[in-house]
């Protein structure tokens, strides 16, 4: 169990990504992101819980889905949104947007438009840190709809037979923009697959922070240990469409969202903090409040930051060494 | 007549061969019951049912290896990926396998497959989600490379690629998609290879793809005030290229410029001009010029996406150049 003080940062952290995406959503209905929006709102308790353990100098490699994963990584509301904008005090200074958000300085290597290239990456990193002789782990974020992917079977055995450093936390929340895992999964279970690669493997309700904490604890611990990687199933749920200004009908009940909202990771955990007098109501509206103004004034930075010019636009594509 | 979009057009083509040829069946993401993300299957899952209207999993190098199976023995599998960016996933099966496939078997074996996919630079896309790499495929013996610019065409053209027994890449710019134009009722095909004058003029030829074909055209509009006459020419197909309409169009103007949004080093322009050169030396007043987007991955920010695309008024400029020199 984690000290008091770690329990109000995973609070805390769990409402900077909540309140960032619900920033997000509002400045994609007012035109302000011209690209694509995934957000994360409902499934906040996956990364918050892996990256409690995480340093700034392990690598994070993430998705389509990927705001929760870099802003729990260490990158603030403040560079994501003004990527979104695509402005140069983005986080990938407006050449990336939601699906390219790059800081390695803290360990964020990069969102993705593509799935399944993370698995592998991630597997690299596992590869460098060992041939390193450093205690460094590599993790990748993957969706359910990525399991399928021939990536996923690779990247885990090849993590599997060299024994890398490497988690594998796949986010299953039922369904790939609308196809729902059960149909185009033989197997329906993510954390059986494990054995299958010589892997161990766990699944955990991913939208419990604490046994998603506790989960990764122990394959932080055996990766840094040099004991293998793991594969993590963390059961969730997004609440919102696949991305914003899509339609979210069709493919779900309103029952079915209706019961996932109704076990929010967030609002259960404020349940739990209190209910175990890990928190009084006024410490916990008092992070709400504050974590509320550093995303009001991520908005404002983020709308006042410059556009990126036009004549930098062929920097970058090689080193500049 | 009445008009259609891009999507429409095609999907009229595809409902059509789909009735006569039970061999054709669609595999793709959210192409069943969703009617695909571009809308490109709407209502072909009510009609022909799940089997011929696959959904599949996100594993783009499984379901192309898969159909290249399925097109060696007797289906005709059509495969929809969206945003054409996810066919790189299969490149192996593409060029090791489909592309050469007839070649192999001493043309024994056929390759009926249809690959389809929305191409190009807009809306922010980025850079996963934006590219075209007609180039790549057109270097490549054994593909047929469709890229048509108005919804007519593109019914015409997907017509043909449904009878065609060689795999062909039909890519459809996502900035035209859902642009409306005129298509005739009823079925028709349109040959591969063979070009279209979308403009007629003596001045100069500009040959223009895919989406810059509307963009040249508005240039060549302006000019137009001024008395200049250009000759605009769509390739429409890329593999196999209709250089006959080319040599002659210089034949008459001797001044050729190249309008393409794909990257300008070893790209379709250079092909052109190395023919035109070779072919039509003599009837050139002028330096072969190409106005290609950026050699850069595509960018996000819209200022920075806006710089790397060509517009009319860079057409117009590049036009004004050339029949300066
Ligand atoms: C290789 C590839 N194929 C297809 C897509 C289109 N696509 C984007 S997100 C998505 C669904 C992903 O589902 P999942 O992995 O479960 O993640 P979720 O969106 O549910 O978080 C698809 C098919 C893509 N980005 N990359
Ligand atoms: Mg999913």
């Amino acid at each position: 169990m984690p000290e008091s003080e770690q329990l109000l940062a995973l609070y805390r952290e769990m409402l900077i990504i909540r309140y960032t995406e619900e920033q997000l959503a509002r400045s994609h209905q007012m035109g302000l992101i011209h690209g694509a929006c995934h957000t994360y709102v409902g499934e906040e308790a996956i990364a918050t819980g892996v990256c409690a353990h995480l340093r700034p100098d392990d690598a994070v490699f993430s998705t389509h889905r990927g705001h929760g994963h870099a802003l729990a990584k260490g990158v603030s509301p403040h560079e994501v949104i003004a990527e979104l904008f695509g402005r140069s005090t983005g986080c990938s200074e407006g050449r990336g947007g939601s699906m390219h958000l790059f800081k390695p300085e803290v360990g964020m290597m990069g969102t993705s438009g593509i799935v399944g290239p993370c698995i592998l990456q991630a597997t690299g990193a596992g590869y460098s840190f060992k041939l390193l002789k450093s205690d460094q782990i590599g993790v990748a974020f993957f969706g359910d709809g990525a399991v399928n992917n021939g990536a996923f079977h690779e990247g885990l055995n090849l993590a599997s037979i060299w024994k890398l450093p490497t988690l594998f936390v796949c986010e299953n929340n039922m369904y790939a923009t609308e196809v729902p895992f059960a149909y185009s999964a033989g197997n329906p279970h993510v954390g059986n697959r494990g054995p299958a690669y010589g892997m161990e493997s766990v699944t955990v309700d991913g939208n419990d922070v604490l046994a998603v904490c506790e989960a990764a604890g122990e394959a932080v611990q055996r990766a840094r240990g040099g004991e293998g990687p793991t594969l993590i199933e963390c059961r969730t749920y997004r609440t919102r469409a696949h991305a914003e200004g899509m339609r979210d009908a069709g493919y779900r009940t309103p029952e079915e969202v209706e019961a996932w909202k109704a076990r929010d990771p967030i609002t259960r955990y404020n349940g739990w903090l209190l209910e175990n007098e890990e928190a009084g109501p006024e410490t916990l509206a008092a992070i709400e409040a504050e974590v509320k103004e550093m995303v009001a004034d991520a908005e404002e930075f983020a709308r006042n930051s410059p556009w990126p010019e036009a004549d930098t636009v062929s920097e970058h594509v090689f080193s500049q060494r | 007549m009445r008009e259609l979009t891009f999507v429409e057009a095609t999907l009229e083509a595809l409902d059509s061969a789909m009735a006569r040829d039970p061999s054709i069946f669609v595999v793709g993401e959210g192409i069943g019951e969703r009617g695909g993300n571009f809308n490109t299957t709407v209502g072909l899952y009510d009609k022909y049912g799940p089997e011929r209207l696959c959904d599949t999993p996100i594993s783009e190098r499984g379901f192309v290896g898969m159909c290249a199976g399925a097109a060696m023995t007797g289906t005709r599998p059509v495969v929809d990926f969206m945003f054409f960016d996810f066919i790189l996933d299969a490149f192996g099966e593409l060029v090791n396998q489909i592309a050469k496939m007839q070649y192999m078997s001493s043309g024994r074996l056929k390759m009926p497959i249809l690959l389809r996919g929305a191409i190009g630079i807009g809306h922010s896309a980025a850079t996963h989600h934006s590219g075209s790499y007609y180039p790549i495929f057109a270097h490549l013996p054994g593909f047929r490379v469709v890229v048509p610019s108005v919804p007519s065409d593109a019914k015409g053209l997907f017509a043909t690629a449904l009878q065609s027994d060689d795999p062909v890449l039909f890519l459809e710019h996502k900035s035209l998609l859902f642009n409306r134009g005129e298509v005739p009722e009823g079925e028709y095909t349109i040959p591969f290879g063979q070009a279209r004058v979308a403009r007629e003029g003596t001045d100069c030829t500009l040959v223009a793809i895919g989406s810059m074909v509307d963009k040249t055209l508005a240039a060549c509009e302006r000019l137009a005030e001024e008395g200049i006459s250009c000759e605009v020419i769509d390739p429409r197909t890329i593999a196999p290229l209709d250089m006959e309409t080319v040599l002659a169009s210089v034949h008459k103007t001797g001044r050729l410029l190249i309008v393409d949004e794909t990257f300008q080093p070893c790209g379709v322009g250079a092909e052109i001009s190395a023919q035109v050169i070779d072919r039509g030396f003599d009837d050139l007043d002028a330096p072969i010029r190409r106005l290609n987007g950026a050699h850069v991955p595509t960018p996000y920010s819209p200022t920075l996406e806006e710089a790397i695309v060509p517009e009319a008024a860079e057409i117009e400029q590049s036009i004004r150049d050339l029949l300066a020199e």
